[in-house]
């Protein structure tokens, strides 16, 4: 990777601007937060280096869910640690700084993506629930051949988790991610992505019903 | 390899036609939504519930709907755990770097 700094125009990222209700910061920790967040505005050096060290982990890890490419997720996180350091004033400790930093990173993903629209996506239809002409559900008779915690253990079966999610289109992928991965709320959800509510809804139940279907093999055989 | 469909119960058509307020599976599906915001008024949880009690393939679908939600926060779970060894130390300074950069 090269090691240039990279400077994009980096939107506000004001508290009010990353999430309109933000989770109560876990009480453990608080102080340290609190000491770490002074110097942080001060403009400290190491502080900021701590920060960083503390929390680029977990902002890689959710710009790689969002983006799907390294390099990518990699630029996206040094802008979101660009970002919060441009704005630190801004933040009231309403939550958490990881929260606070975490939702920036999921802006800084969500411009990336709508800057770059993604090349392939496969159709969502044929994964849709099916219905007759009665309006009962065309469901095939299967039956259970593992659980959720035989899948979870089986590195390969995990990771075909992953990429079942990242088959998904990016306009439901993202909700997906957000509201089960990240776990914001609809309103949080449909507030980030500007759409409403009921729009969150329906990306969510289609995710979830397309991803069930991408995923049943795994845990699913044809039979009573 | 086609999946087998499983017959058309002829006595779920008939409950549909004389049990009122008995909701069809596209209502049902149409309620999922609600249902797992916690939003779905009571009455219409109720029909939900008895929907769920006659239709097998409802019941099959929303066990199986459950499992990916599950198995998907399963997949990404420990997200919140301690820092990934694979932060590359290049990332960390450059974004040091970058603040000092002018500009």
């Amino acid at each position: 990777m090269d090691d240039a700094p990279i400077r994009r125009n980096i939107q506000t990222t004001g508290e009010t601007a990353v999430a309109p209700v933000a989770r109560a910061a876990p009480m453990s920790g608080d102080l340290e937060n609190s000491t770490l967040l002074e110097k942080l505005r001060a403009g400290d050096d190491e502080a900021f280096e701590q920060f960083v060290r503390q929390h680029s982990g977990r902002a890689l890890a959710t710009a790689r869910r969002l983006l799907r490419d390294d390099a990518a997720a990699a630029d996206c996180v040094q802008e979101a640690f660009l970002a919060a350091s441009q704005n630190i004033g801004g933040f009231e400790g309403r939550s958490s700084l990881a929260t606070w930093l975490n939702r920036i990173t999921i802006n800084q993903a969500l411009m990336h993506l709508r800057r770059h629209k993604a090349k392939k996506e496969i159709p969502l239809d044929p994964l849709l629930p099916q219905f007759d002409d009665n309006q009962c559900r065309i469901e095939p008779a299967l039956h259970v051949v593992r659980t959720v915690e035989d899948i979870i253990a089986d590195a390969q079966l995990k990771d075909m988790i992953t990429k079942g999610i990242e088959q998904l289109p990016d306009e439901y992928r993202v909700v997906l991610l957000l509201r089960d991965i990240e776990e914001m709320t609809t309103r949080e959800v449909a507030s980030t992505l500007e759409i409403s509510e009921g729009a969150v809804k329906t990306r969510l139940h289609r995710a979830r019903s397309a991803l069930k279907k991408i995923l049943e093999p795994l845990w699913l055989e044809y039979g009573p | 390899m086609t999946a087998p469909q499983r017959p058309r119960p002829a006595r779920k058509r008939a409950l549909h036609k004389f049990i009122p307020g008995l909701i069809n599976c596209v209502q049902f599906e149409e309620f999922m939504v609600n249902y797992f915001e916690g939003t779905l008024p009571p009455a219409r949880r109720m029909s939900f519930n008895a929907h769920l009690k006659v239709c097998r393939e409802c019941r099959d679908y929303l066990a199986a709907y459950k499992q990916t939600i599950e198995l998907g926060k399963a997949a990404f779970e420990n997200r919140d755990g301690p820092l990934p060894d694979d932060v590359p130390e290049d990332l960390v300074q450059a974004i040091l770097a970058a603040r000092n950069t002018p500009g």
